[in-house]
């Protein structure tokens, strides 16, 4: 196979590197500044703590293992083939990668008749349920970064999953469209979401609609009952005054291009997707007479990517199974949690590159991980698999989560653990 | 190996030969003279009555990127039911409207395709459309990149930047997007969408830019003209789907004075506004006008009856088509200061008098314009249809008794409102060759591709010359690419993984200097980053999956001129 490492990926010879794009996640910055020496990587300009702990984390000396015990990469990826030839139902799990990464898994699940899953899938399909029923105008982050003159976000806390889009995409001085731009109002629907970044010169009025989290679905829908001309008749939704909700939707109308924002994974309560659903058709309506647009956040851990090359490969954003030889598609009885619970599914691949935290859930099937080194585990898996992050320890790329741009990712020459994609690729060459 | 295919009737309008059996000899994957007497062969195929052409090539179809992936999440009701089992050779995969990448690759060459081009590639989506064509075994790619609705561009125009700039811009672009040719949508139109303007004909001005659309169709025009690039600039123009669009369409090619443009799928800009409906044919006009206008070539995006999904960059007018959605779910998107999509699924009824004239204006225009040098066979994949309705279409255009019983089922108001019954016309398996072949691959400048004289790639397509012309297309007896046999009986026989064609004008590196400027300020991306490397495109087209190694072919420029 070729390694497209070779060439721009090759360890760079300084040891100040530029322009580093950061997988740690979904937003994928890629203006970092990286110094690297004999004691390891840091973050030296544009890191935030998800970027410093993913890059200054040391990942040395760790051993592929069968069973607990260290073994050759060679060994561990014939045990791991025993263990898929011999599954009748292989389960294809976590999934945090890169495209090359993905693109592995879907031909290995292709060829043994498995699923695949992302380990966020569950955040995801707050948005693919409405995507497939409904439908949206959304905008990227350039886009918002420079047009956007009115934030409302959406019951997300967004600085604890991404911790620099307001910095980036919110707070900037400049903008194309104008030497002095507007200030920015940003609303807050929902109490206790981080507010701290939200200052400086371009910040104007910064509003909250204090409703409980898993609340806000209340108060969107009053705010898009307003907008389309049905007002409600009472004086307060889940503890906001009916006024505040009127003037938002006054200013939602009389703003030039509103964004609304949220992150999937920060709506964890029953029937999310119905939020996103009335976020988007008020964001229809008010593109009626007015321009407006929705921005999904989210999309850490590879899961843009993953949802992609899943679609593009197979037709469906994952929670697809080649059981039959053909994919077969059903969000609710391939989603990997329930299969798990169910007893269904005979064998776990669970693949983690980016963070420790994305460990496997506890499953009594055998478990075939492969992982950077220090991945939460509960047990030691039948096989454990030490693999590299892509853009740290080999190049690779990811899509970032606009659903439009993708960034190329360095090799930061920080291990020589393998790729993900290349232990896929020789586990699928031996099946 | 010195393969023979002897006795087959050739049809390869590049070298002039209509119909006459020849012998044809491949060695090393390229077609060579024939070889002194005596000389030892490899292999030889036995063609005697069977229909020799070389391998087609589809200009204008939406094969990678972005909105296609869209398109494909957004409907998965679309697919099930078309899903397509894996098999030794071949990747499972699915699609109806919009097939899932390894399908689509299989379905091209099934149907006798070595080449299919993603017409509109936006460059803040360029990694994505090659991961994507990367994915698409057996068949060439390449992409078209879109301009003209950037804002780089605009302010760059409208702050009167040298014309030098323009063209360092435009093919800077081409570069770093690894493009083949340059496409406009709705010139001006999606940026304007995004500034509430919901219409841009020809001569309206950009609220923020104070650009018309013809100073952006003349730029780029010129622009690609100066620069070299063979394929001149693709034009998906004003008013996509309007009724009146035919009156922007007769400015736009008016408007060309001379220089070359593709107008792409015109059908959907061929629209009057008479009847009783305030909805007619244009074609009889604009054919009228191209026949006397030898620098604009076009192809068709013709409709066929079925579901389908439109996608297109035009989010101004996707947006306003978003009322004829069915089902009713659709996306459009503002993109990157750069671009805009939009996804519609669309279900053509021939019950319908809209769609059914739709269909008719589609074919009159195949039939009215002379030259088939200057139009190509294409559906506009997937937003008129799914590219493998080609046979089909093929039929109607070659055998008017098919196409006259396909007429007398649709809407009646709409039978009333064509001429087609009225045209004789029926295409030659020379001209279908010129259509799908010879005149794709001198419009891209794709010079060994396209034709079977010596040197060119031994992309060859056999068929049996079987009197159902819908038969015959479907399903070619040998498909060779490279000189290897791919298809056999209308199956694959081996994978693998097609090159990608690219066009690199030169420019001066200074105009780097800005655009870091440029991108550092505004963007969220790095310059540097922006860019997709060869090696990038080498390994998109390696996969696991037994596909060959493809590589990146830079197709020559002109000299740049001013």
């Amino acid at each position: 196979m070729t390694n497209w490492t070779r060439g721009q990926g090759q360890p760079p010879k300084s040891n100040a590197i530029t322009d580093v794009a950061c997988p740690f996640c979904g937003l994928v910055c890629d203006d970092l500044e990286l110094a690297r020496d004999e004691t390891g990587i840091k973050v030296t300009k544009n890191g935030c703590e998800k970027a410093i702990a993913g890059f200054e984390r040391n990942v040395d000396g760790a051993k592929p293992q069968v069973a607990g015990r260290d073994v050759d990469l060679g060994v561990a990826i014939q045990t791991a083939t025993e263990l898929i030839r011999k599954a009748a139902l292989p389960l294809y799990g976590g999934l945090g990668t890169d495209v090359d990464g993905i693109r592995a898994v879907m031909a290995l699940a292709d060829k043994s008749g498995g699923v695949v899953d992302h380990a966020l899938s569950e955040g995801q399909y707050r948005n693919f349920r409405v995507l497939q029923t409904r439908g949206w105008i959304m905008t990227t982050l350039t886009e918002t970064r420079n047009r956007a003159d009115f934030f409302i976000v959406v019951g997300s806390d967004i600085q604890k999953l991404h911790p620099r889009f307001f910095e980036r995409i919110v707070t900037v001085e400049q903008s194309l469209l104008s030497e002095t731009p507007p200030k920015r109002t940003v609303v807050f629907i929902g109490r206790g979401l981080d507010q701290s970044a939200v200052t400086g010169p371009r910040i104007g009025d910064v509003i909250t609609l204090p409703c409980d989290v898993d609340r806000v679905g209340e108060v969107v829908a009053a705010l898009a009952a307003e907008i389309r001309g049905a007002p409600l008749a009472q004086e307060t939704v889940a503890g906001v005054p009916l006024a505040d909700i009127k003037a938002l939707a006054e200013r939602c109308r009389a703003a030039s291009y509103p964004v609304f924002v949220w992150a999937p994974p920060s709506l964890a309560f029953p029937n999310a997707d119905l939020v996103v659903s009335t976020v988007s058709d008020l964001v229809k309506d008010l593109n009626v007479s007015g321009r407006a647009a929705g921005l999904a956040l989210g999309g850490n851990e590879g899961a843009i990517s993953a949802g992609a090359v899943s679609s593009w490969q197979s037709g469906y954003p994952l929670r697809v199974s080649f059981a039959s030889g053909k994919p077969d598609y059903d969000f609710l009885r391939y989603a990997i949690p329930r299969m798990l619970a169910n007893g269904e599914g005979d064998l776990l691949l669970w693949l983690a590159s980016f963070t420790p935290d994305l460990g496997p859930p506890a499953t009594k099937i055998p478990t075939i991980v492969l992982g950077t080194p220090g991945l939460k585990l509960a047990s030691p898996p039948a096989v454990f698999i030490p693999i590299g992050t892509p853009g740290a320890d080999h190049a690779g790329r990811i899509i970032r989560v606009d659903n439009v741009v993708s960034l190329p990712l360095k090799n930061l020459g920080r291990s020589n653990l393998p790729k993900a994609s290349d232990v896929l690729g020789a586990i699928e060459l031996a099946l | 190996m010195l393969i023979k295919f002897t006795g087959g009737t050739v049809y390869d309008p590049l070298n002039g030969v209509n119909g006459e059996v020849r012998d044809i000899y491949a060695k090393d994957g390229r077609i060579v003279a024939t070889p002194a007497p005596g000389t030892r062969i490899d292999a030889e195929y036995a063609l005697n009555g069977r229909v020799v052409m070389a391998g087609a090539i589809d200009p204008h179809s939406h094969i990678g990127g972005g909105k296609v992936t869209i398109g494909r999440m957004l409907l998965p009701e679309d697919h099930q039911g078309h899903e397509v089992a894996r098999t030794e050779l071949l990747r499972s995969g699915c699609g109806h409207a919009v097939p899932s990448t390894m399908t689509t690759g299989y379905r091209y060459a099934e149907m006798g395709y070595t080449a299919a081009f993603e017409p509109a590639m936006l460059p803040a989506n360029a990694r994505q459309a090659h991961l994507e064509m990367g994915d698409t075994p057996m068949i060439d790619k390449g992409a078209f990149v879109m301009l003209g609705n950037d804002d780089f561009f605009l302010r760059a125009l409208s702050q009167k930047k040298d014309f030098s700039f323009i063209k360092d811009y435009i093919a800077w672009t081409m570069h770093a997007a690894q493009a083949l040719a340059v496409k406009i949508v709705n010139p001006g139109g999606i940026s304007a969408f995004k500034f509430n303007q919901r219409q841009l004909d020809l001569d309206e001005r950009h609220e923020f830019y104070g650009l018309t659309p013809r100073d952006i169709i003349l730029t780029l025009a010129r622009g690609m003209k100066e620069l070299g690039v063979p394929h001149p600039i693709h034009i998906h123009g004003c008013n996509l789907g309007v009724p009146g669009s035919m009156y922007s369409t007769l400015a736009t090619i008016r408007a060309a004075e001379g220089l070359p443009l593709h107008l792409t799928h015109i059908q959907f800009h061929s629209y009057g506004t008479e009847g009783d409906m305030k909805f007619s044919s244009g074609a009889p006009q604009i054919a009228e006008l191209l026949n006397q206008t030898p620098n604009v070539s076009i192809d068709i995006g013709q409709i066929m009856f079925g579901q389908t999904c439109t996608a297109s960059g035009d989010s101004m007018r996707q947006y306003g088509n978003t009322k004829s959605a069915n089902p009713k779910k659709w996306v459009v998107m503002d993109i990157e200061c750069d671009n805009g999509c939009g996804v519609v699924p669309m279900k053509y009824r021939d019950k319908s008098y809209v769609n059914a004239l739709q269909w008719a204006i589609g074919l009159e225009l195949f039939l009215l314009v002379r030259d088939p040098w200057r139009i190509f066979l294409t559906t506009d994949h997937p937003n008129g249809a799914p590219f493998y309705f080609y046979p089909h279409l093929i039929r109607l255009l070659m055998d008017r008794t098919f196409r006259n019983e396909m007429l007398e089922k649709l809407h009646p108001a709409a039978q009333a409102a064509t001429i087609l019954k009225s045209l004789d016309r029926e295409y030659t398996l020379y001209d279908i060759a010129i259509m799908t072949r010879a005149g794709p691959a001198k419009s891209l400048g794709l010079r060994d591709r396209g034709h079977l004289g010596t040197g060119a790639i031994a992309d060859i397509t056999v068929y049996e010359d079987n009197a159902d012309r819908e038969a015959m297309f479907k399903t070619p007896l040998f498909v060779f690419k490279s000189g290897e046999m791919i298809v056999k009986n209308g199956r694959v026989v081996k994978v693998v993984a097609g090159a990608t064609h690219v066009a690199r004008p030169d420019y001066d590196p200074g105009i780097e200097k800005s655009l870091r400027e440029y991108f550092d300020r505004y963007h969220t991306v790095k310059l540097d980053n922006f860019r997709v490397s060869d090696q990038e495109i080498v390994d998109s087209n390696c996969g696991h999956t037994g596909g060959e190694c493809g590589c990146v072919i830079v197709q020559p420029c002109g000299p740049r001129t001013s």
